[in-house]
């Protein structure tokens, strides 16, 4: 697949160490929300970002993209810091955020990097929409579409710039579960094709091992105040791939116990097969299509 | 979005003042409530509230022939003497008169020149200091204080002012008007800024837009339903203080033809000021809520 061109950016690495983020707790005092989280993504690497709700993967996502600021650590963009809002990254929030005065095409072009031709831009905009399967909706306000629409729109918008790091904020969501599949391989299609480096937070663990060169598992420990990355477990498979795979299902397994979600598979079943994946890890720690 | 409380009261002063015996339809304070509502939901039931269909036209101007078919039974039946209540013809008589001698359409001329440059410089003035008040916390502490402090002096109180520094020329009268008009266009634009949905401000930051930029994009189109408001209130009051500055200290204007007509017990003349006034009042009023139709239609 190739898009319309528009300047660019080169995938860029990101680095985040020794992150903390406190937020106001209403009784005065501070409340940790992230804590120690170190990571190193590599440039045009996809990232998953899971856990359960409110450990803090929106807060580290705005955390990349300068909106917010830690207050310890530091997170890097192609090795300088952040920048309060940096332009290097986009990103498409958990809720769309269009622009209620503008129609859906207009909203798109909000992500358009400044200064893009107009025709290109046009084109771009256009085709994106086309890909979202928002191609009958392009003259529509965001709210004569529906929620699912809607977020496809502000994928679409984040594509539109791209950009060195796009940041998804569970970008599939509000999609019903055939559309979602069909976003999931376009999110894969434009990869290929503008190799960014993408973190992507999602709550469904099939997504992450559908797209994500490595899951990272964000969680408390029991004692400990603010979430921090419990697991980060890497897929190393070749994508496209096959949903129905059985390496993919014993990862599966794996990250649902992690979880804390009962899968009803057989007892031994699962601990066998987490058991024999854990000795292969361990012994070829390197191989990535392992 | 909503317009601040203070001015729906003023408005409705406003009406008292310079609404005739025209009952008005579309009053501004239930104006200003509707766009609050619609400001982003559906606009449906707005239209259909404020749709042209004929029965309200029929329904709307029951109330004042009612109350001229009154006016002319009290007049001609002697229930009020001819020197407090001139009968209806003469009023239309004393229209006439003063038309064909060309006063009528000079002074309306001059009275809706006032009010619509003085309209216009306060809207503008009015938004400026909006805007930065509503955007910038530093300007809020600095600016708000003495601007509510100006707000809160009564029109007549400065006109001795204005006559003074500015003469009796238009200069004086169209700053009055202006002022009139900065403190609606103020009020409801800061206070729609502060509460411009953050997540859209955000959204505008993070795609790159700052200053001027974000606020053309994001800030202000997010408004455009309670400006919109706001210039109706404004246009109102605009109205009220072009007769405040008419009646003290003026050769021509509604106002003026106010004043002359007590002064020479011309209680005809009187009348037809009023009448002029409610209906150019109704008028522009009707003009700015076309405008706010068109503009709620693309932004709202
Ligand atoms: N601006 C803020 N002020 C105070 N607390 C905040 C703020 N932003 C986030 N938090 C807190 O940080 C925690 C993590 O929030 P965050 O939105 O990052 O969760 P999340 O992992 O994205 O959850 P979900 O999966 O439900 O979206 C929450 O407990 C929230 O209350
Ligand atoms: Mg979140």
């Amino acid at each position: 697949m190739t898009l319309v061109d528009v300047s660019a950016a080169p995938a860029l690495p990101v680095r985040i160490s020794g992150v903390q983020r406190r937020f106001p707790a209403p009784d005065g005092g501070e409340r940790v929300v992230l804590r120690d989280i170190d990571l190193d993504i590599r440039p045009g690497e996809i990232v998953a970002l899971l856990g359960p709700s409110g450990c803090g993967k929106s807060t580290l996502l705005r955390l990349v993209s300068g909106l917010d600021r830690a207050d310890g650590g530091e997170v890097t963009i192609g090795g300088t810091p952040v920048a309060p809002v940096d332009q290097r990254s986009a990103v498409a929030f958990q809720e769309p955020r269009l622009l209620p005065w503008r129609s859906i095409e207009r909203n798109v072009e909000l992500g358009l990097p400044r200064g893009t031709a107009r025709q290109a831009g046009r084109a771009r905009v256009g085709e994106l929409l086309r890909l979202v399967q928002l191609g009958h909706a392009t003259g529509l306000r965001p709210r004569q579409i529906s929620g699912g629409m809607a977020q496809r729109a502000s994928l679409a918008r984040a594509l539109a710039r791209n950009p060195g790091v796009l940041l998804l904020d569970e970008p599939f969501g509000a999609l019903d579960a055939l559309t979602r599949l069909t976003m999931q391989d376009l999110l894969l299609e434009v990869h290929a094709a503008e190799p960014a480096t993408i973190i992507l937070v999602t709550h469904d663990v099939d997504e992450a091992l559908q797209l994500a060169d490595r899951i990272v598992l964000l969680g408390g420990e029991p004692g400990i105040p603010g979430a921090t990355i419990r697991r980060v477990l890497e897929v190393g498979k070749k994508r496209p791939r096959d949903r129905g795979d059985a390496q993919l299902a014993i990862l599966r397994t794996e990250l649902l116990s992690l979880l804390g979600v009962e899968t009803h598979h057989p007892e031994d079943y699962i601990t066998k097969a987490i058991k024999a994946q854990r000795a292969k890890r361990l012994a070829e720690p390197a191989g990535p299509d392992a | 979005m909503a317009a601040s409380p203070e001015y729906l009261t003023g408005d409705s002063v406003v009406r008292g003042g310079a609404a005739g015996p025209t009952p008005d339809p579309h009053v501004t304070g239930e104006a200003a409530a509707l766009v609050a509502v619609s400001a982003y939901g559906s606009s449906a039931v707005e239209r259909r509230r404020r749709g042209g269909t004929p029965w309200r036209w029929v329904l709307g101007a029951i109330l004042p022939a009612v109350l001229l078919a009154l006016w002319w039974a009290a007049s001609h039946l002697g229930w009020v003497p001819v020197f407090k209540l001139p009968t209806p013809e003469s009023v239309v008589l004393a229209a006439v008169d003063l038309a064909q001698r060309g006063v009528l359409w000079e002074y309306i001329g001059i009275s809706t020149q006032r009010v619509l440059l003085g309209f216009l410089i306060g809207s503008v003035v009015g938004l400026a200091l909006g805007s930065l008040v509503g955007l910038s916390r530093l300007a809020d502490s600095f600016l708000s204080p003495t601007i509510g402090a100006a707000r809160a002096v009564p029109s007549l109180a400065w006109v001795p002012l204005l006559v003074l520094y500015l003469g009796f020329g238009e200069d004086s009268k169209v700053t009055l008007v202006a002022i009139g008009a900065v403190f609606p266009v103020y009020t409801t634009v800061a206070g729609a800024l502060r509460h411009v949905d953050p997540h859209l401000v955000e959204l505008g930051r993070a795609y790159g837009f700052h200053g001027l930029r974000l606020l053309s994009a994001v800030q202000l189109p997010a408004v455009i339903p309670a400006i919109v408001s706001g210039l109706r209130l404004a246009l109102a009051q605009a109205w009220l203080f072009l007769v405040a500055a008419e009646l003290l200290g003026s050769t021509m204007g509604l106002g003026f033809l106010l004043i002359e007509s007590q002064n020479n017990g011309r209680i005809d003349r009187l009348f037809l000021a009023i009448i002029v006034l409610a209906v150019l009042g109704k008028i522009t009023d009707t003009l700015v809520g076309l405008l706010e139709r068109q503009l709620l239609k693309r932004w709202g």
